[in-house]
């Protein structure tokens, strides 16, 4: 039977897009029974406006529900709103919207994160009891690390990812967000089911209990999540938490990961290019404002993608359809896959040795607002998790404590498909500190 | 390192109309963004690898989907079922 949840909580921090004053939900005995739940606004909802933070969509409803939310929805769950992200996800710290920033909550003076930013807010504010938010580069452990939650992206081919609206279709995945580990692995467990829609995803269902018994797990520390450009207080917070899985019986190494000397470039040229084909079927003909059907295509094809996408969207795909113009894309995109290649590489040959890979989530407590406006300092940023997505491996990040009273993310990736590892670390670190 | 006109041309083909008046910051932003990535020139030539790649295959066979009401919903114009489109030619 369906159920009415009141959805009256404010938004201090501009987390949400849309939100729906009464959402419904069924009793149906799930695991998210009653549970009001907020869904990136790049996740499609049947009925529910879904604009993925652009004006190039605005007044979109989808007439389908993504497999992720069909999934929440038979869990019990309240869908309860869309929540506000860098446009497209074309952004780390959700100022790239066309509703404006999400707020830090613990400083409104400084940003959210992103591009899942408004996911993370609602969670840290307590407005929603878990969300969904999704992850190209760090779209969803950036945000969780500046708002102080738990964000986690599955291994690429764990969640379905039919009905999330494309940007960067060889990188981007679905995960959870909460306050706890347990939280983000109700959700895991809710969304990871079969989907033969999405030909990318492998059938392996998710039903863990978290366990804090890491005794005897291989723990890799690698130099370059702690070498230039990362806060020396952001490190030492990290490392002391590192420290912590040692007291809970995890062994320690340190390690190197050559690669990532490459990782920012190959990240950006990688999703720069996908974005550039997968933002070409915004067209106004078959959703979005309305084009003039009687001037000639290009003319008003060009003019309205002028208008409604927004700057760092607009950079990007630029920068994607130069990089794959021919003379070129053997410059930048045939490099950048090696370079791909290179840091999947360095990861196996790490977790021959090591279970788990630790180090920060982001390489600075969150910026002001404002502060990271010219392009390569944003970029610069995802220096630390670019790294798991290249590889298509499962990262979590848990707050581990804070600097300048802004909280600080601990990153821990784990090898293809033993997400189950990555919950059970992160579970035993929570443990030790709560 | 590219001029003003050659990002116009980009603009061009990707269908993209940017202003006059933001076409030097544009251009400026775009080569510090392209020195940053030349760092891929530095990686050496290699294979990548699709050896763990298996293709994904099913029956070619009709399985639910939108209905033509659902698809035309969000369109703006509409006519006999079919979406309004401008002229190609």
């Amino acid at each position: 039977m369906a159920k009415e949840y009141f959805f009256d909580k404010a938004d201090q921090t501009n987390a949400f897009i849309t939100r729906l004053d009464v959402a419904m939900y069924e009793e149906s005995g799930g695991p998210l029974q009653g549970k009001g739940i907020g869904i990136s606004d790049n996740i499609s909802t049947s009925g529910i406006p879904t604009t993925c933070a652009s004006r190039i969509l605005a007044g979109y409803v989808p007439p389908f529900d993504a497999h992720v939310i069909t999934l929440l929805r038979k869990a019990g769950a309240a869908i309860v709103g869309k929540t506000n992200m860098d446009e497209f996800g074309a952004g780390n710290t959700t100022e790239h919207s066309a509703y404006g920033p999400t707020t830090n909550p613990n400083e409104a003076s400084r940003v959210a994160g992103g591009s899942s930013g408004g996911s993370a807010a609602a969670v840290a504010t307590g407005m929603v009891d878990m969300a969904l938010g999704s992850d190209t580069g760090g779209s969803i452990r950036s945000p969780a690390a500046f708002c102080g939650v738990v964000g986690f992206k599955p291994t690429n081919g764990r969640v379905s990812r039919y009905g999330l609206i494309a940007y960067s279709s060889s990188m981007e995945q679905i995960g959870p967000l909460g306050k706890t580990v347990t939280d983000v692995n109700t959700l895991m467990s809710v969304i990871a089911g079969p989907d033969p829609r999405d030909a990318t995803m492998y059938d392996r269902p998710y039903a863990h209990t978290p366990s804090k018994d890491i005794a005897g797990m291989k723990i890799a520390v690698p130099d370059e999540f702690f070498g230039e450009g990362v806060d020396p207080a952001v490190a030492e917070s990290v490392r002391t938490a590192i420290r912590k899985l040692e007291d809970a019986g995890a062994e320690t190494m340190t390690c190197s990961i050559p690669s990532m000397s490459h990782a920012l470039a190959a990240h950006y040229v990688t999703g720069m290019c996908e974005a550039s084909t997968n933002l070409s079927r915004f067209d106004g003909v078959r959703f979005g404002p309305p084009v003039e059907t009687k001037r000639p295509w290009h003319e008003e094809f060009s003019d309205y993608r002028g208008m409604f996408f927004g700057k760092e969207v607009q950079r990007r795909i630029l920068l994607g359809t130069f990089a794959l113009t021919e003379g070129y894309y053997e410059k930048y995109y045939a490099k950048a896959q090696v370079a791909r290649e290179n840091m999947r590489k360095d990861f196996l040959r790490i977790f021959r040795d090591a279970d788990i890979i630790a180090g920060p989530t982001m390489p600075q407590i969150a910026p002001k607002l404002g502060e990271k406006s010219d392009p390569i300092s944003m970029y610069l940023a995802d220096i630390l998790t670019a790294p798991a997505s290249l590889a298509g491996v499962p990262a979590i990040s848990v707050p581990c404590g804070t600097v300048d009273k802004m909280p600080v993310g601990l990153q821990l990736i784990g090898r293809h498909f033993e997400d189950e590892r990555v919950m059970d670390a992160a579970f035993a670190y929570e443990s030790e500190v709560l | 390192m590219l001029l003003e006109n050659d990002v116009e041309g980009i603009a061009k083909l990707a269908d993209i109309q940017i202003q006059k008046e933001e076409l030097t910051e544009i251009t400026v932003q775009f080569n510090q963004i392209l020195e940053y990535i030349d760092i891929l020139d530095s990686v050496s030539e290699g294979e990548v690898s699709n050896s763990e790649l298996i293709n994904v295959l099913r029956e070619d066979v009709v399985i639910p989907s939108l209905t033509q009401e659902e698809a035309c919903a969000n369109a703006n114009e509409t006519e006999d079922g079919h979406i309004r489109a401008p002229r190609v030619m």
